[in-house]
């Protein structure tokens, strides 16, 4: 689903002045205005190549989905730097490495960006390659070695937010 | 104590943390056996790290946080891409996995890979 180019156009110029607004973190009118304006140019130069959706982005759904799913990965990122550390400074080093495969359903470029990002910074995984619908992932812990129940185990949870934000 | 003491020393806690887990990090490059695993404690450790020394200089410096937030945002985007890059091209240049290991299903999807573009 694309949407038209007015909308595509309008929300990368959001976007754009949104991080204008944080980087000079000023608000003097001057800087403002300038923003506004660079961000318009520049908007009207990039605004094909930056999304698909537009405006659906901004979809109270997505942005809901979004806000919830920034402490569940936060807690997972959290959670994978606990285990890094109880595997590096057990004695034992318990680790049995391995490259499984897992399979997705998400169809759009930028939620399986997503979710290979999400998948690298939780606990004891990580994207080494991604083919179409096929995901090649390091596991430091191999439990399972069956692509469906490895698919549910590594990305199940946030495959069910990357549909709902990104697709 | 007012409002900016408290930021400051949370701040200060939150780099600490930061200082502590890159730490880790380094420890797990050191002691794990191959390249992807120390890729795995690498990437982590170095994401969470960055994150808590940035944040926590923001704190301390409430006049930064909004560029400080903006910059560890865009560590925790750029991280895993980066670390992705590694392992796929090491494991393309042949350096084999840990003899441990227990399973690889990658090395038979290039080679079948391989063949199939052989034969176009």
């Amino acid at each position: 689903m694309t949407a038209g180019n007015v909308s595509k156009y309008v929300y990368t110029a959001i976007i754009l002045f949104l991080l204008w607004i944080v980087l000079t973190s000023t608000f003097f009118w001057e800087e403002i205005l300038a923003g506004l304006v660079l961000s318009a140019m520049v908007a009207a130069m990039g605004y094909s190549l930056f999304t698909d959706k537009g405006l659906g982005n901004f979809s109270p759904k997505r942005l809901a989905y979004f806000l919830v799913y920034i402490p569940v990965f936060l807690w997972d990122v959290i959670k994978a730097n606990l285990d890094v550390a109880y595997r590096v400074l057990s004695p034992k080093m318990p680790i049995k490495p391995g490259i499984v495969e897992i399979h997705t359903d998400l169809k759009s470029d930028i939620a399986k960006l997503g979710l290979a990002n999400s998948i690298t910074l939780t606990p004891g995984t990580l994207t080494l390659d991604i083919d179409d619908d096929r995901l090649f992932i390091h596991w430091i812990y191999v439990r399972t070695t069956d692509i469906k129940e490895a698919s549910e185990e590594i990305g199940g949870k946030f495959e069910r937010y990357m549909k709902v934000i990104f697709e | 104590m007012n409002f900016y003491t408290v930021l400051e020393y949370i701040g200060m806690f939150l780099v600490f943390v930061g200082a502590l887990f890159l730490f880790l990090g380094a420890l797990g490059i050191f002691r794990l056996p191959d390249v992807y695993n120390r890729l795995q404690a690498g990437t982590k450790a170095t994401t969470l790290g960055a994150f808590g020394a940035i944040i926590g200089i923001g704190l301390m410096r409430p006049e930064w946080l909004p560029k400080a937030i903006l910059i560890a945002v865009f560590i925790l985007m750029t991280n895993p891409i980066s670390s992705h890059a590694l392992a796929r091209a090491s494991y393309r240049r042949g350096i084999k996995l840990w003899d441990r290991s227990v399973v690889d299903r990658y090395g038979p999807y290039l080679r079948e890979k391989e063949e199939k573009e052989g034969k176009r």
